[in-house]
């Protein structure tokens, strides 16, 4: 497999748990990147922490494993200090948009051409199953034995909102789908967000009924649909797949080197 | 574009956890988990192909090796 | 990033000497967030960084800031941000970060008032625990501090260095009264302060390269990232890979280098300077803006024949112990001029052979102490009332 290159194949098997989803959204990630030709060591991989975040450590890339929400800042700093370089940031939805929210609506909000991976498992899970800001209501996790009443964030209408230029939205049931968007999101030059639904069959799926990872992956499968398909029209209440935003707008780093530019020549 | 033929699955048991998932989701239901809960080919002569098993594998645990030559679907 | 082949004379704020200094080091990359009293250093490199090809951004919050700075670190660049108080708690989980993961970078905190949103616009000095132990876990850190801008300048520069030297974040712990006074300040020559510069791996393309594997004489070298050698950074515990291990002789390893690189260099860390101190029976013990008024009563002393020395700390952390204990041996009295309810004062008490003899001049009010404040107390420890 040609993707095994990009692999640090010494640590394998991973420590993710038997059917979890991230393990799929590696496997996405790396075709992607197969795909597309890039250079391993034009690659930075920053990570968080939880079970999303251990991805970094699996790669052969240069691998920035951070603290608890902070990734995008991180990667902020390395992108802006060297703008050729490919930044990926795979998050878990609470390393992301809980405790990283902040992050993550400024990184969209200046448009900084750094690609976002939400590995979106609706749990904590390596904490040991807490609820996460895209549980969503009438969940059982381990601080909410009598079920959880926070709304869920629709991580779509979150990056919109906040600037991001590229959006979309897949399932590990979809995997080529996924190979898909992960390929024009990386090469999207601005801040590019594909959220990845991906299942926690440990936790999430256990304490909920929802099954194990095949009865979770066969809900992604019935419980999406295509953007712009018949079976989405005919049944709004799925969860839209594909991309959601695609606009080109400045990108940060693009316009720092034109600060950079006028304040050279001001100066002199 | 061309039907491709199966020179072999190649299932790496130290990676594969016996999720299940290449199993269930095998258009052809070539895949099975076996008594030590490892995927292992029980059809291959019924395969197509499609590598969905492999693009899915959570474990990178399984390839699908075509006679083409081409280690990967498309 | 060189600096200016003139001497330039300027009449500025602290900060902008701290600002001076770090551009004459050769910083290149500078995040940060608004606040009193330390703004001056986020606007003032705003202008001049992107002059000289720098990057300057203002991040969301003060969190970010760190982190950004400390990303910024690893792509081979010298690192810099500012805040006060409640940014710098804010920080320390970052901070922590740079110190396990062993990247330089340098903080500026500007004290002001405290606790909680305190004093913003007044001078304190209450930070000086919280540079030591911030963040959690046990681990070392470089604290430095100067009470004049000439001092500002040069601290300012020993911190980018030793940042470098021991692969560490370094602290600079001014105050809102030197970094708002402004002062007289001669920029020296290119090549007449040593820099540090960044040491990179010569371990070529192709083989291993261990970014945690100390060279003999103790330093790290680096490799950037977007370079040939591709390494893991991570806030655990871990090997010299730089991959996690929670394996109890990695552990105890690392966390003893952690420690141990700075305490091991604390004779060459260490910086003060001696003021009026020859056969001094008292002995003043400051830092910061505090030392200007220590410095000011002891000089006037001397003058009318009163043997009164000012010990300058220039660095807190690693707490330079031995020196002081020899410095105060024989002193009738040791008083530590700070402002703030004692943070030194307990170090020194510590380190010298008569704690008893060790007092605080301090003042709390957000009002720089008085040559007037440690003469009272001067006055009391002789004897001679109030």
């Amino acid at each position: 497999m040609a993707v095994k290159e990009y692999l640090r194949e010494r640590f394998f098997p991973h420590m993710w748990c038997p059917g979890c989803g991230h393990g799929t959204v590696l496997n996405s990630l790396l075709r992607a990147i197969e795909e597309l030709g890039l250079d391993k060591n034009d690659i930075v991989m920053t990570s968080g922490i939880g079970c999303s975040a251990r991805i970094s450590g699996y790669v052969d890339f240069h691998s920035l494993h951070t603290i608890h929400g902070r990734a995008l800042a991180f990667a902020t700093g390395v992108k802006l200090s060297k703008p050729d370089l490919k930044l990926l940031v795979p998050m878990g939805d609470g390393d992301a948009l809980a405790i990283g929210g902040n992050h993550f609506i400024h990184a969209a909000r200046r448009n900084i051409d750094i690609t976002a991976i939400i590995m979106n498992n609706r749990i904590y899970g390596m904490t040991g199953g807490q609820f996460s800001p895209l549980s969503g209501p009438g969940k059982k996790a381990t601080t909410a034995p009598y079920l959880t009443i926070d709304n869920a964030f629709d991580t779509v209408e979150l990056a919109k909102a906040a600037g991001a230029t590229f959006v979309a939205r897949s399932t590990t049931y979809h995997a080529k789908e996924c190979t898909e968007l992960l390929k024009q999101a990386i090469s999207h030059k601005g801040f590019s967000v594909v959220e990845i639904l991906s299942q926690c069959p440990t936790h999430y799926g256990r304490k909920n009924k929802e099954g194990d990872a095949v009865q979770m992956m066969e809900g992604y499968k019935n419980n999406t649909a295509k953007l712009g398909s018949k079976a989405l029209e005919d049944k709004p209440s799925l969860i839209a797949r594909g991309i959601f935003v695609d606009v080109e707008r400045p990108e940060y780093c693009q316009e720092y080197d034109k600060i950079i530019a006028r304040a050279m020549k001001e100066e002199v | 574009m061309a039907k491709k033929k199966l020179r072999e699955l190649a299932i790496n048991r130290d990676w594969c956890k016996g999720c299940g998932i290449c199993v269930s989701f095998c258009p052809k239901k070539v895949l099975e988990l076996d008594s030590m809960e490892k995927a292992i080919a029980a059809r291959p002569e019924e395969c197509i192909c499609c590598s969905l098993c492999e693009l899915r594998c959570p474990d990178l645990a399984i390839e699908v090796r075509t006679e083409e030559g081409d280690d990967h679907d498309e | 990033m060189t600096s200016k082949s003139k001497k330039e004379i300027k009449f500025i704020q602290g900060n902008e000497a701290c600002v001076e200094g770090a551009l004459y080091a050769g910083v290149e990359f500078f995040a940060g967030y608004p606040i009193t009293p330390s703004t001056e250093i986020a606007e003032l490199l705003a202008g001049r960084l992107p002059e000289q090809g720098g990057k300057f951004i203002q991040m969301e919050d003060e969190i970010a800031s760190m982190c950004a700075i400390v990303g910024a670190s690893l792509t081979g660049r010298k690192v810099m941000t500012a805040t006060s108080g409640p940014g710098f708690s804010l920080k320390q989980e970052a901070i922590g970060y740079a110190c396990m993961a062993e990247i330089p970078c340098v903080i500026a905190n500007v004290q002001r008032g405290g606790p909680s949103t305190g004093n913003p616009t007044h001078v304190g000095q209450g930070d000086i625990n919280q540079a030591r132990w911030g963040t959690h876990g046990d681990h070392n850190i470089i604290a430095l501090t100067a009470s004049n801008h000439q001092d500002v300048f040069s601290i300012t520069v020993d911190a980018f260095n030793m940042a470098e030297t021991y692969r560490t974040p370094v602290i600079l712990l001014f105050d809102e009264a030197v970094g708002h006074l402004r002062e007289k300040l001669v920029i020296p020559e290119a090549g007449e302060l040593p820099i540090v510069d960044r040491l990179r791996t010569s371990v070529p393309k192709g083989v291993d390269y261990y970014p945690y594997l100390p060279r003999e004489d103790g330093r790290l070298p680096m490799s950037d990232f977007g370079g040939h050698h591709r390494y893991n950074v991570t806030g655990l515990f871990h090997d010299m890979w730089g991959f996690p291990s929670n394996n109890p002789k990695v552990v105890n390893e690392l966390l003893r280098h952690l420690v141990d690189k700075i305490d091991n260099n604390i004779q060459a860390i260490t910086r003060y300077k001696e003021h009026c101190m020859e056969g001094a029976e008292y002995i003043l013990i400051s830092y910061g803006s505090s030392a200007r008024s220590a410095i000011h009563l002891a000089q006037n002393r001397r003058a009318k024949g009163e043997k009164i020395g000012v010990l300058e700390l220039q660095s807190i952390w690693p707490f330079p112990a031995q020196m002081v204990r020899e410095k105060c041996r024989g002193a009738k009295a040791v008083l530590v001029v700070e402002m703030n309810m004692g943070q030194v004062m307990a170090q020194v008490k510590a380190a010298v052979d008569e704690p008893g003899r060790v007092f605080l001049a301090n003042r709390i009010d957000g009002k720089l102490v008085t040559p007037s404040d440690i003469k009272q107390l001067l006055r009391v420890i002789q004897g001679r009332g109030v």
